[in-house]
Formats: C-alpha cells, structure tokens, sequence
C-alpha cells in the first residue's frame, strides 16, 4: 500500500493514500481503518478516513513510557499497512434510500434542470441512476458525501445559502450528492426530501450510513412520504 | 443542585470531549482548558475526566440550591459567594442559598466550575459535552440560560469528606502560583510543521514564524481567526479534505490563518501550515480577541519531550494536592 504518514500534531499521525477520489483508494482507507480498529490498542482514540487520508488520533498519556511516541505509532501502522497488501477483504453494504422529488420538499428541482438544460423528469431519472458510494461523512453528525453522481446534474451551489434546510433534505453541490441529517443552513441545491432519518440518538444504530456504504436512491411519491412519516 | 440567575457570556458543561465518532461526523467538542477542568475535578474529588461548567469571558451569576463543594480554575473573574472575594485553585463549601457572581475576566478568557460529584446529566454517545451547533448533550443541547436549574450528582466519598472538612475548616493552600504560570503565560506558540508546510511558498513560511498574529473578535469555540499578513500555498483549493485536530492551524485561499479549537469540525480541506504543541494549548485558548501571539517551531520529538515533561509536573502535582486533600480533618 502506498501511503506515507505524517504528524498531525503530536497526538495524531496524519495517512496520506494516493490524492484521488476513486473507490479503490476508498476500499484502502476503509481496510486500513478497519485492521486499526480491529487490534484496539490502549492508546488509540479513533482513525477518522478522509477522501484519501486517515487520521489516526491517539492518548499520548498511554505512551509517555515510548522514547519516541510518534515513531511507536507509525511503526504500528506501517505494520498493519504492509500486512495488508496481500488481503482486500472490504465488504461494502448498500443502503436503500426512499427520496420524494420536487415540490414543496425539493424547491431547487427546476433551478438544477435549468442549469443541465433537461426536463425535471430527467433530472429526477438520472439522480436515481447514479453509482454512489459514500466517501466519508462530516460538516454535521451522520451527513455523508456521496460520489458517483451523473456529471450531467452537477450543479453550482447556491449563490445565498439558505438559513435552515429541514433533515432529510437531499441535495446537489458540484459533482457531489448528499442528504441533510439535521436542520442547519447551507448551500446545496435541494431537489428532494427523504423520510429516512440519517442520524437519531434514539436508534440503537445513531448512524444510518458509514463510509464506504454504496447508495441506491428511488423516488416515492407525496403520499408515500407522509405515510413513511408516521 | 445550582440556579442560573446570569448565564454569563458562553456557558456550557464540557467533558472531556465526545470521542469516537468523528468518522460519522460528530465532533469532539470538550472543554477549551483541559488543565482547568482535570485540576478543578480533582480539588473537589471527581474523576478527572467529570463534566464542569465552563464559562467565557464574562462569567455567570449562580445561586446554590443546596450545600456544594465547587473549585474554580482558570482565568480570574473576580468571583465573589456572597459579595467575599471567591480564591481559584483550592476547594471552597458553598452553603444552601449562597450566590457565586462573577464578572468580566481581568487576565485570561476562561474559567472552570467543577462541582463535587459532578453534574447529574445523560451522558450522549459517550460524554457530558455540550455541542452547541447541533443541539447535542451537555444541559439540553445548548449554553446555559436565566433561570436554568442543574442537578448536580451524587459526591463520591472522597468528595463527601473533602466537603464535610472544608466547610467548617476553609482551606488555605491554592495550586502553586509556579505550577499555573508555567501553564498559562507564554505567548511564543510552539508549532509542529504541518502536512502541507512545504507548499507554502519560502516568504509566506518565513512571515509565519516572523510575525506577531492578533487574535480576532470573529473568534469562537471551534476556532481562532488570526490578522496578519497573508500567507500563500500553491494548493489553493486544490486538496481533498483530511482529519484535523485541536490546535490544528488551516490557511483558507484569503491568507489569514485560523487555529482549530474544541468545536472544530471533523474535516478540514485548507492546507495546515502546522500544529500548535499539546503543552501551549492551555496558554493560546486564555488568550482574548485583540491579544497577540507569535509562532515557533519545534519538532515532533521535542513537543512530545515536553508532553512528558508536562505530565510528569502533572502526577507531582497530583500528589502534592492528594496530601493536602488527605490532611484535612473529616
């Protein structure tokens, strides 16, 4: 695996994959995370993936025995990354995400076509069409950056953002889709709405999606939309 | 059991910070000032890592529903219990009905409440802390308001016996005057080269380490911004986004730098030009808006040493203060 490390202060080692967005450096991140996680050593507080990056945060507390803590960790990791360049074991899940379009609960429906110069018809055909993956998630609890949408629907982010998008939202911004977890402003493009919580502290899972999660989104109707809501 | 009567500025109950669940988005916050609220934990006989109440810049005026041992730390907010001046750094027994008031902080940005035994609130994915934009944890999602009421927990018996003594017999002893100023009173920043470090250009690394920074009013908790002159990277906007952490300095495409604090978010995509050191983390967050800093820089070896170092003053100081805790008549 060709990845180099990097301090991140000095209570984290910074692990940069190759600087790409594609689904194979995606599947590195995720095995690495995963065989870090896997061992829990005392003084791991968490490995947090970026596009191409993984952050591994550690209690330097537990370490202050070590000579050099920082070279102790990288050691530890340049281990699981070399051991894993034999194994490709990442399994992704796919998540089924129910999505009412237009309308009140998509409000930019028809700015997007406009800005593709198709029908709102095609537009909603072509977002469902899409071969998403889930990258990683961040800016809100549980909000995932979701890639693989058609290049055809991409579509500048709004030059006002708005002052509170409602949860569930799903949205536009450049060649990136993603979905609201919580009320919050922003500026993406919003084109529908979906009845699925992302994120809820009541669910024994708080988490709807993780990185690596392949996306299928299908349309359903108003009525279908406030019937999932009860 | 405790009474807002005044919030303060920015008062909020802070851990130490909610671990764990950065890759779903969810973001550490946790108490600016670890040093404050690990110390302030200890002299009321709390684990260390309890919930307290931090408070900012202007500090709140809280009535005591009942007795309470409490330990303030931190910047001084001139706090008076009932119009007697109220020492930082030592244990203080608090009775039924008396009012903490507090004001503008004279030197420093902020301060810890710890209670003994803690305050009695849900833990929410593993921690007390109170994350502000999404309404998370803490007492109920959000800075404190008039008129709020907190429960407090249940005093270990360490913290029972600390109370029990204290309020018949008040202490005398604070933390060492030598022990706080080696934490707080440094302006000299020491900053560890960050990943992106070398694609700034050789002027722009220079002017960083050459320049004082102002920190400006436009400043919270999940970041300082800074005023000086601006540095250039040649990967304007051209870098994916990668974990962060506290301390963390990001150059955005206007030059001005910004240091990531407790409230950061999970992900940054601005080069790091570098890391503040662990040890200065207690020393830059006291610092106001319109204060001053510089930066210097170490390497990761050496801010490590002096993590250790840090450490060790800490387990002695530890100790030191589990004797006094111990010598006090129950």
């Amino acid at each position: 695996m060709g990845v180099t490390y990097h301090p991140l202060g000095d209570q984290a080692v910074l692990i940069h994959f190759k600087q790409e967005v594609s689904s194979e450096v995606l599947a590195e991140v995720q095995c690495l995370k995963q065989a870090i996680q896997k061992e829990q050593p005392d003084w791991l507080y968490e490995a947090v993936p970026g596009y191409a990056s993984l952050a591994v945060h550690y209690d330097l507390t537990q370490l202050v025995q070590e000579k050099d803590p920082y070279e102790y960790v990288v050691s530890f990791l340049k281990g699981k990354a070399n051991a894993l360049e034999t194994s490709n074991s990442f399994k992704q899940r796919t998540v089924k995400i129910p999505v009412c379009y237009g309308g009140e609960l998509g409000p930019d429906l028809e700015e997007v076509a406009e800005h593709a110069g198709i029908s709102a018809e095609e537009v909603i055909k072509r977002h469902q069409n899409g071969d998403y993956t889930v990258y990683m998630l961040g800016f809100a609890p549980g909000f995932p950056y979701i890639g693989g949408l058609d290049p055809a629907i991409a579509a500048p982010r709004k030059n006002n953002p708005r002052t509170a998008i409602p949860a569930g939202s799903v949205g536009i911004a450049g060649k990136q889709t993603g979905v609201y977890s919580i009320e919050t402003p922003g500026g993406w493009q919003i084109i529908g709405r979906t009845p699925e919580k992302l994120f809820d502290l009541n669910r024994d899972e708080s988490f709807l999606l993780k990185a690596g999660d392949r996306i299928e989104f299908y349309a359903i109707t108003e009525k279908e939309f406030e019937e999932w809501q009860r | 059991m405790i009474k807002v009567v005044e919030p303060g500025l920015l008062s909020s109950i802070q851990d130490n910070g909610r671990r764990g669940h950065q890759e779903s988005g969810i973001i550490i916050s946790g108490v600016m000032d670890t040093f404050s609220l690990r110390i302030a934990n200890m002299l009321v006989g709390n684990p260390e890592d309890e919930a307290g109440l931090e408070i900012t810049l202007t500090g709140p005026t809280i009535e005591f529903l009942e007795d309470q041992l409490i330990a303030i730390c931190g910047a001084d907010f001139s706090a008076t219990i009932d119009d007697q001046p109220a020492p930082l750094w030592r244990p203080v027994a608090v009775k039924k009905g008396s009012t903490l008031h507090m004001k503008f902080s004279k030197v420093g940005c902020r301060g810890v409440i710890a209670v003994g035994g803690g305050f009695d609130i849900p833990k929410v994915l593993g921690s007390k802390s109170t994350y502000l934009r999404a309404n998370i944890g803490g007492f109920k999602g959000r800075s404190l308001e008039k008129e709020d009421i907190i429960q407090s927990g249940e005093r270990s018996s360490q913290s029972e016996r600390i109370f029990k003594s204290v309020i018949n017999h008040p202490v005398k002893w604070s933390v060492s005057n030598a022990y706080t100023h080696n934490v707080y009173d440094r302006s000299v920043m020491r900053v560890i080269p960050g990943k992106q470090y070398h694609d700034f250009t050789e002027e722009s690394r220079n002017c960083f380490f050459e320049q004082d920074y102002k920190i400006s009013k436009q400043s919270d908790r999940m970041g300082f911004r800074l005023d000086g002159d601006n540095l250039e990277c040649g990967l304007n906007g051209d870098m994916l986004s990668e974990g962060v952490a506290f301390g963390t300095i990001q150059v955005p495409a206007d030059g001005q730098p910004i240091i990531l604090l407790a409230d950061r978010q999970t992900l940054g995509g601005y080069p790091k030009i570098g890391q503040i050191a662990s040890v200065d983390l207690p020393a830059l967050i006291q610092k106001k808006p319109g204060e001053a800093i510089r930066f210097e820089e170490i390497s990761i070896q050496d801010a490590q040493n002096l993590f250790k170092q840090r450490e060790k003053e800490w387990q002695e100081l530890k100790q030191m203060i589990n004797i006094k805790l111990e010598g006090l008549d129950g």
